[in-house]
């Protein structure tokens, strides 16, 4: 293994210090001469038709500059091609209490908020879906005129050999249900966006999304610009956890009101309104069945989910293929069915959340695992360590495993924890849980169909010495900006805070996708990496020749090129990049990355495949009162296989971020809603969404597993989202090994708990949890024959009788 | 409401004695980031519910979205922006920058300021005293642990200056 200056040493980030200082300016931060800001009209309606809007009173208000409704802007705009549903206000319906109707633009925030009040809009109310199963009970009247039929926005049946025939086999067959229940992001920053038109044709917006691309083109289209014309700038994100993915309507909507006042445009949303924007975790009621053989390996696998989507499409066709996709890359099933639906239901619309789509699948897996281990009397981490998919293969549903530390993952949690002399071994109210993980290091596809790079780089020479590296990529804490500093650094021999780093700029960066799907530090570092091992080659071949010195001999380190064989043979980096400047003119680099070509060539296969995967294995400890049913976790050991660190220190931030976040899933983070017809979300404020504070937080004990992947960048693997998903499913173990109960349904919260425990007190099953999955009209499934069956990816033609 | 006669006031701002007028609703917070332009300190719910907001009112921990401007004439307001002195971080903001205790850093000129009272107030706080004097302060990126040794690291740095 070479000797690495930069990569994998624990580092300041390059805007570590800009943040400490509060010199990082947020979107909010932003003000210009003559700003204005915009205020949202929001329905008060669940479901209704918009019968008239009378906006003449709040136009004439004095301060008010601008009025718009959805009449000013038709065309529908959304994240994925198949899901064009949404608005930026609504145009002649309504589909959750919170969904934009008018916006208004005004000399001050005050009386922009002053005007809403003068706006009055007449609804005629429709029946109201509250959940996923009321939707499939009521296929009228239709949230939306697509999708699946009824209230079904979508339907996936993919079987992957005989999973029936395959669970048949086994000597224990088990079936369970889970519930996993919504939950939210809660960014610390509320969305912010300000938009300048120029007179010259030009839109400038500054947002703070993870997507800058995809906003771009979302804009562009709604506002009917040439995309040439529109420049989006992502700001740093204060937080975004997927919740900052999706182009939104406030966005729009103050662009369309700067190009009507000539004027810069701002709107900052509140906390409640932030909860409408939403976009976090679907609730997913799931069904699973598993045929096993006595000595643990699996012979079938059948795995059923409903999302519940709320009012909008979203990435919500993905998210549901997600909830059937990744079961299969940590332990080995050879044939596996998937049916999935996500319903339309009249509540802010879900999205992805770190994981998108895989936490709820993990939690119910991993709690019907240790369900399966118990019944065939074998300790839950032997039972999964038998199972392991192994490095270098192909998935039942196709997907290519490459470097696979899960082993070597279970083994450092099962030893950190002390795990073999506290399972069933500790007094009651204490207990253990083990749970594992596996997330993609970003989307093997694009969002929209095309074959051009996933990111690029741009990479400048300064004959200073210094470097500049261009990148679509959006900084939102996660680190991304150090990471391209770090890779360049090292390729170069630099010091990491000489580069320059310029991102999530369409008019300066090349495109990168976005922030999602943990694909920044493989993709972004990828790219990187090629535009960085370009300029060394050019620098190379004019420092050798000055040197006298064959190129391929020369060493890139400490801020000098030199002979590899006589250091002191050498000159200044800066001294090199002036030689080749004098030779060859301005010393400029690219570089690209696209994913490998997935194995899957069925329809559904697009989601699921990645360059690489990330695996976690996870104990957690738990105290529970009998008393009052509250849930503490002392300790979380979680063991990471990262493939390589880029930056030690930001690896383990990310994974005790991700501890937290699953930390407060698991025990107490709900996105619930109340009334009569329960589509009034329960107090949208940061004090009543319960999260973890200091005093709840756990200690965690983090283990790094360093495999590195020949996808990744130096071998690098994603961190930002895989640790969180091994975590619910962990503390549901230990409550169930501290109290014998089982909650099947996160979060696990004190009431749920005491259910059970009063229910295991009378005698009855010792359980909290969903009792049935609804009937769904599922499709003819897609039938993909194995690799071992000698299938070659694609699904076998439909036979009609 | 646009229109509102503005109030003006005279307090002490990093130091620096400052005039300021703001229509007399306005919140400190509001007054530091609109009037001021003092934007290092951020906001998350406007409600005192989040800590994002915190600045150090006479040396005490504040929620500036629950304290009206009014309110703070003739007092002493520091924010985020004077704790790097004659272009020196201060140790919290050392360390915080050093062991990764800002993600997204959103949060973190409130954190700074909270710990910066507790270590002037109790300069060896205890783990279970920093999560105590945190507590208000919610963060979504770091789950609190890089805080803490940020803390720690930062006062056993102060003590060996002192």
């Amino acid at each position: 293994m070479p000797e690495h200056r930069v990569i994998g040493k624990a580092l300041r980030k390059v805007d570590a210090v800009a943040k400490v200082t509060g010199a990082t300016k947020f979107a909010d931060d932003l003000a210009f001469p003559r700003m204005l800001y915009c205020k949202l009209l929001r329905s008060t309606e669940p479901h209704a038709r918009i019968i008239s809007i009378e906006t003449t009173a709040a136009a004439s208000f004095d301060g008010v500059q601008a009025v718009l409704t959805g009449r000013d802007l038709p065309i529908p705009f959304g994240i994925l091609p198949v899901s064009q549903d949404e608005h930026a206000l609504c145009v002649d319906k309504v589909r959750f209490i919170g969904d934009p109707v008018a916006a208004v633009a005004a000399t001050s925030e005050e009386t922009a908020t002053a005007a809403l009040d003068l706006i009055k809009v007449v609804y005629e109310p429709l029946q109201s879906i509250a959940s996923a199963e009321e939707a499939v009970a009521h296929p009228e009247p239709r949230i939306h005129d697509y999708g699946d039929g009824g209230n079904l926005h979508k339907l996936v049946d993919l079987e992957f050999g005989d999973a029936d025939a395959g669970i048949a086999e086994g000597d224990i067959v088990r079936e369970d249900l889970f519930f996993f229940e919504g939950s939210t992001h809660l960014p610390m920053e509320q969305h912010a966006a300000v938009a300048m038109w120029s007179p010259d044709g030009k839109l400038t917006l500054w947002t703070s999304t993870q997507t800058p691309h995809y906003v771009h083109r979302a804009v562009a289209k709604v506002l009917e610009l040439a995309p040439a014309r529109v420049r989006v700038i992502a700001t740093p994100n204060g937080g975004g956890f997927g919740g900052k993915s999706d182009p939104f309507n406030h966005e729009i909507a103050v662009a369309k009101l700067a190009m009507l006042t000539g004027r810069p445009v701002k709107i900052t949303l509140t906390r409640e309104e932030v909860f409408y924007c939403h976009r976090g975790r679907h609730p997913t009621l799931m069904w699973v069945k598993t045929g096993v053989k006595r000595d643990g390996s699996i012979t079938g696998m059948h795995f059923r989910s409903l999302l519940d989507g709320g009012a909008y499409g979203s990435y919500g066709v993905a998210s549901t293929y997600y909830t059937g996709a990744l079961q299969t890359v940590t332990y080995h099933v050879p044939r596996y069915h998937f049916q999935g639906a996500r319903a339309f239901t009249n509540k802010a619309p879900c999205g992805p959340k770190r994981g998108h789509g895989t936490p709820q699948p993990r939690f119910a897996l991993e709690v019907h695992l240790d369900k399966i281990a118990e019944q065939l009397g074998i300790d839950p981490a032997e039972l999964r360590l038998k199972t392991l998919v192994p490095p270098n293969s192909l998935t039942a549903n196709y997907l290519r495993v490459g470097s696979m530390g899960l082993g070597t993952c279970i083994a450092k949690v099962v030893e950190g924890s002390d795990w073999k002399r506290k399972f069933r071994k500790l007094p009651e109210g204490h207990g253990v849980g083990l749970a594992c993980s596996s997330y993609i290091s970003g989307a093997g596809l694009p969002i929209y169909w095309n074959n051009m790079p996933h990111s690029g780089v741009q990479l400048k020479c300064d004959r200073s010495g210094g470097v500049t590296v261009f990148c679509g990529s959006t900084e939102i804490g996660q680190g991304s900006d150090s990471i391209l500093a770090y890779i360049v650094a090292e390729v170069l021999g630099i010091d990491p805070f000489d580069v320059a780093v310029v991102t999530a700029d369409t008019d300066l960066t090349p495109v990168d996708l976005g922030s999602y799907s943990s694909r920044v530090t493989l993709m972004s570092g990828n790219a990187a990496l090629q535009a960085a091992e370009r300029a060394r080659q050019i620098l190379a071949l004019h420092a050798g020749r000055k040197l006298e010195v064959p190129s391929e001999r020369l060493t890139f380190a400490d801020g000098r090129v030199f002979d590899s064989r006589d250091s002191k043979r050498g000159m200044a980096f800066a001294e090199a990049v002036q030689w080749a400047e004098a030779a060859e003119g301005t010393i400029g680099t690219v570089g690209s990355y696209t994913p490998p070509q997935s194995a899957g060539k069925y329809r559904g296969a697009g989601v699921g495949p990645s360059p690489a995967y990330s695996y976690s294995a996870c104990v957690a400890e738990v105290d529970v009162d009998p008393e009052t049913g509250i849930v503490r976790v002392p300790t979380i050991w979680i063991a990471h296989d990262v493939g390589r660190s880029i930056n030690s220190a930001s690896v383990i931030g990310q994974v005790e971020g991700s501890i937290y976040m699953g930390l407060g899933e698991a025990l107490m983070e709900e996105m619930t809603y109340r009334g009569d017809l329960k589509v009034v979300h329960k107090i949208p404020s940061l004090l009543e969404y319960k999260s973890p504070t200091t005093l709840e937080m756990c200690d965690v004990v983090t283990y790094l597993v360093e495999d590195p992947d020949p996808n990744g960048p130096f071998g690098a693997k994603e961190v930002g989202q895989g640790p969180l998903l091994p975590v619910m499913p962990a503390v549901a173990n230990a409550v169930y090994d501290a109290v014998r109960v089982r909650i099947d349904e996160v979060p696990i919260t004190p009431e749920k708990v005491l259910k059970a425990l009063k229910r295991k007190q009378k005698g009855e099953l010792a359980r909290y949890g969903p009792d049935s999955f609804p009937e769904i009209p599922w499709p003819e499934p897609v039938r993909v024959p194995t690799p071992w069956e000698g299938g070659d990816g694609k699904a076998v033609a439909r036979v009609h009788a | 409401m646009s229109n509102e006669s503005k109030v003006k006031i005279a307090l002490v701002v990093n130091d620096e004695p400052a005039e300021v007028a703001f229509a007399p609703h306005k919140t400190l917070l509001e007054v530091l980031r609109e009037d001021l332009s003092l934007t290092g300190t951020k906001h998350g719910c406007e409600l005192g519910e989040c800590g994002t907001c915190t600045v150090l009112l006479d040396g005490t921990p504040v929620l500036s979205c629950l304290v009206l401007g009014l309110a703070c004439a003739g007092r002493r307001v520091r924010t985020v922006e004077a704790m790097a002195q004659a272009g020196k971080l201060h140790p919290l903001q050392e360390t915080f920058a050093d062991l990764g205790a800002a993600q997204c850093g959103y949060c973190t000129p409130a954190f700074l300021l909270a710990a910066e009272a507790l270590l002037s107030a109790n300069p060896n706080p205890t783990r279970g005293e920093i999560k105590e004097a945190l507590a208000g302060n919610l963060c979504r990126c770091t789950g609190y642990l890089k805080i803490y040794e940020a803390v720690e690291l930062a006062a056993e740095r102060m003590h060996a200056r002192a």
